[in-house]
């Protein structure tokens, strides 16, 4: 044994830190031992071969039909009601009545046990809504099993609680329910985002009419049957599926008190023009395009880990998606080659094997958008990094993939790709990275990985983000609150805060 | 003895100035949830078999006990070279791990079959005495044939800051194991903090060793799935620098065959194909081996057997 008395890790500070050929010795990761597929059973899963609207606690037909189908196989699964501008009329009198005779009426007490019903049924049917969760949306099951249906379970678990202790959530202030809530949701956690929605709408005291993406109807209307079963009073939920032509027709619908949309900056700023000069209260949780921002003295394995999760999570169809990589640049070459090699472990395909890591991609369009931005990295001259992996023939995939030598005025650092594609810049100082960070239109999430406790307050705060995580990413509460600043959106979902949306709240 | 003493310090001397490797900050929170997700893999059918089979040939089957007798030691290397008497294709194990006084029994039963013979040593487990007696049980022990040496560290002076002292100890280990391997054993459970076991893992790999190992197995907690985690990156980014493949081995704790795989699982993903190998990666166990042949005959036959038809030793 001949003693190393080399630094650690040779400081290589070349003008342009070269991803492609990472200097040193490299990991193979082969088939010495691979995983068999470990397919979740989905024979337990009876879905019906066309759904009508949910309205006024009835199945009700709609004039026309469309399919949603699995982006892992393009196999049709059902076919969904198009409601048209009459349906959502009829859904919106529908929890107009329900609002005014039955649900603000009821002891505050009373809604909350229909609530935790809600959520105890959401528990009993995980498997079943796990499962669906990812053949709709091509999410892996690993993930709408661990995180989609447990957090929404514990989103109505949490507001159910409040239902009874409003008073308590404003003191000294007066809290009363809006009315009917519109709420239009998109694609990236279908069930979740419903539970986001409904659950503080009802402990509040309002009754709703919820729009689910239409690439993704499935487990909305799973949780319309989870509302019949409870015997939750006919039109205090109303699920209205459809494209963009319902959504539009329920938000500027005039018997809609207030709106909530989670989805695209573009149709959120369209929502805020249409109900300018209306009533109408509206929150938007929009898009987003976060800094992670990793600093040398990190625990740099599991600052990996963590940016693997914000990008990959999900395929990185993450509005709060750590997109943005910001760097020390003293450790830049060594946290891309620690990325690289963590990469080629990350298993890509079918979104009900237990062991994919990452999913297909939700739609079609989706998957032209993200290679369109991803083909203006490369003629930005940014260098692209893919994993090697064999993808399916049918169905919509793209390989996770990383860009180095980005700058902040190439497009992939500045637009959303809503998919699994980080893009790679480097900072110097703390000021620098804040500058770099703070440097979107938009602000809706923030990571920082640091060992140093002040250093991590210190820029949180300085952060134009609505949420900061510290040494961690992509974790979800229903306690905390989530929202963003500037083009990310305004109102905050979760918490105590994301009561207020929902109240008239007096003095 | 003081003559002894001032020799050894004069010879880590002649190396040049020892000083201790920098080492990186470990994340507690991030690094448990890594390896309780990579618990989460589903290892099923052939993937389940052939990893159960590289566990059992991973495996330093170990006895470490004051009853040790020789006729208990070659009842374990019958069991070492044929764990399952019908099938062949399972085992042998790595080795077989004892006290010195029972290497030449080891020796004697393993000859010419493959199997290494490990031997703890350096006053094994505390470690708590003399550098030149500890010294001279890693001489004897290779002396009576021992090809792996199982040696620990001195927790005390790695928890008072006392590294150099750490390290010219593992430098003279492996200047007295000669030819044979030193396995540096950390005792994790004893260090306190990751960012503790990572520093001593990053010690251990510059002074020489072949591979870092967790525990004694004679303190509690010995392995964990986070703390191998953390010496398994210790080793990847001691690969990085140097190019050089240190082994692991997690040891004490380790009884059930799931357990087992969860481990491989957290190599294949950390290191990659290159570890997955006796040579790179050993498990100590005493009683896993039963339970991993337990599942291997339940993939055979589709039915679970009673203990009682597996050997105890």
């Amino acid at each position: 044994m001949t003693m190393q008395k080399t630094p650690r890790t040779k400081a290589q500070i070349t003008p342009r830190p070269d991803a492609a050929r990472p200097a040193g010795p490299a990991l193979e990761f082969g088939d010495a031992w691979t995983y068999a597929p470990a397919p979740e059973a989905r024979d337990h899963v009876k879905l019906k071969s066309r759904y009508d609207l949910f309205v006024d606690g009835r199945w009700q037909p709609a004039k026309k039909y469309f399919p949603t189908i699995s982006p892992s196989t393009e196999e049709k699964l059902a076919e969904v009601a198009e409601a048209s501008p009459e349906d959502v009329d009829r859904a919106v009198s529908a929890a107009r009545r329900a609002y005014e005779r039955v649900w603000s009426k009821m002891k505050p007490g009373e809604r909350g046990k229909y609530i935790y019903r809600i959520a105890r049924r959401i528990q009993e049917k995980s498997r079943e809504l796990a499962v669906v969760e990812s053949l709709d949306g091509g999410k892996p099951i690993k993930e709408s099993r661990d995180v989609d249906v447990p957090i929404s379970a514990a989103h109505f678990f949490y507001y159910a609680g409040w239902a009874d202790k409003l008073a308590y959530a404003f003191p000294g202030a007066g809290a009363r329910p809006l009315g009917v809530a519109g709420q239009v949701i998109p694609w990236n956690f279908p069930l979740l985002m419903a539970a986001w929605k409904i659950a503080p709408a009802l402990a509040c005291g309002n009754t709703v009419v919820l729009k689910p993406a239409e690439t993704t109807p499935l487990t909305a209307l799973l949780l319309a049957q989870i509302c019949e079963e409870i015997d939750l009073p006919p039109g205090v939920v109303n699920i209205v599926t459809g494209a963009g032509a319902t959504g539009s027709a329920l938000v500027s619908h005039p018997g809609v008190d207030k709106v909530a949309f989670t989805g695209s900056t573009a149709v959120g700023k369209r929502i805020q023009q249409a109900l300018a000069g209306t009533s109408k209260r509206l929150t938007l949780e929009l898009g987003g395009k976060a800094a992670n921002i990793v600093f040398a003295d990190a625990a740099l394995d599991q600052a990996v880990e963590g940016i693997i999760s914000g990008i990959f999570f999900n395929q990185g169809h993450v509005c709060c998606a750590g997109s943005r990589l910001l760097v020390e640049e003293s450790v830049h070459d060594l946290v891309v080659k620690k990325l690289r090699d963590r990469m080629m472990t990350l298993r890509v395909g079918d979104p009900l094997d237990k062991n994919t890591d990452v999913g297909a991609i939700n739609s079609r369009m989706q998957l032209d958008k993200i290679k369109e931005l991803v083909a203006a990295g490369e003629r930005e001259g940014a260098e692209r990094f893919s994993t090697p992996c064999a993808l399916p023939q049918k169905g919509f995939w793209f390989s996770p993939t990383i860009f180095t030598g980005v700058t902040l005025s190439h497009r992939i650092a500045r637009e959303e790709s809503f998919g699994p594609v980080l893009s790679i810049l480097t900072f110097r100082t703390p000021e620098e990275a804040i500058e770099k960070a703070n440097n979107t239109f938009y602000g809706l999430s923030a990571g920082i990985w640091t060992d140093k406790g002040a250093k991590l307050f210190w820029l949180a705060s300085r952060l134009k983000a609505g949420v900061v995580w510290g040494n961690t990413y992509n974790k979800f509460d229903p306690t905390s609150p989530f929202g963003g600043y500037k083009e990310s959106g305004f109102g905050r979902e979760g918490g105590r805060a994301g009561l207020a949306p929902y109240l008239e709240i007096d003095g | 003895m003081s003559n002894l003493v001032a020799s050894a310090a004069g010879r880590v001397a002649d190396r040049g100035p020892h000083i201790p490797p920098r080492t990186s900050p470990v994340d507690q929170i991030y690094v448990e949830e890594r390896a309780a997700a990579l618990g989460k893999r589903s290892i099923k059918k052939a993937t389940k078999v052939a990893g159960l089979k590289l566990a059992v040939r991973m495996m330093d089957l170990t006895t470490l006990e004051g009853k040790d007798t020789p006729g208990k030691v070659r009842s374990l290397c019958a069991k070492a070279l044929r764990p399952l008497e019908h099938d062949a294709s399972v085992g042998p194990v790595g080795a077989v791990c004892v006290y010195p006084n029972m290497v030449p029994v080891a020796v004697d039963c393993l000859r010419g079959s493959g199997v290494h013979v490990a031997s703890v040593a350096t006053a094994f487990p505390s470690g708590l005495s003399p550098l030149p007696i500890k010294l001279d049980d890693v001489r004897r022990a290779v002396g009576f044939g021992a090809d792996e040496i199982d040696m620990v560290i001195d927790r005390g002076a790695m928890l008072s800051g006392e590294y150099a002292k750490v390290y010219d100890e593992i430098v003279q280990t492996k200047e007295a194991c000669g030819q044979a391997h030193l396995k540096v054993i950390l005792e994790t459970g004893e260090l306190g903090s990751y960012d503790v076991v990572r520093h001593a893992s990053d010690i251990a790999m510059a002074a020489g060793a072949d591979f870092i190992k967790t525990s004694t197995g004679k303190v509690t907690p010995a392995a964990t799935p986070p703390v191998t985690l953390v010496m398994l990156e210790a080793i990847r980014d001691h690969y990085y620098a140097t190019g050089k493949r240190i082994g692991m081995k997690p040891a004490g704790g380790i009884r059930t065959a799931k357990q087992a795989l969860h481990y491989l699982v957290l190599v294949k993903e950390t290191l990659g194909d290159a570890w997955l190998t006796p040579e790179l990666f050993r498990f100590g166990a005493s009683t896993l081996l039963n339970d991993v042949l337990m599942q291997l005959e339940k993939e055979r036959t589709q039915a679970y057997q009673g203990a009682d038809y597996f050997s105890k030793e």
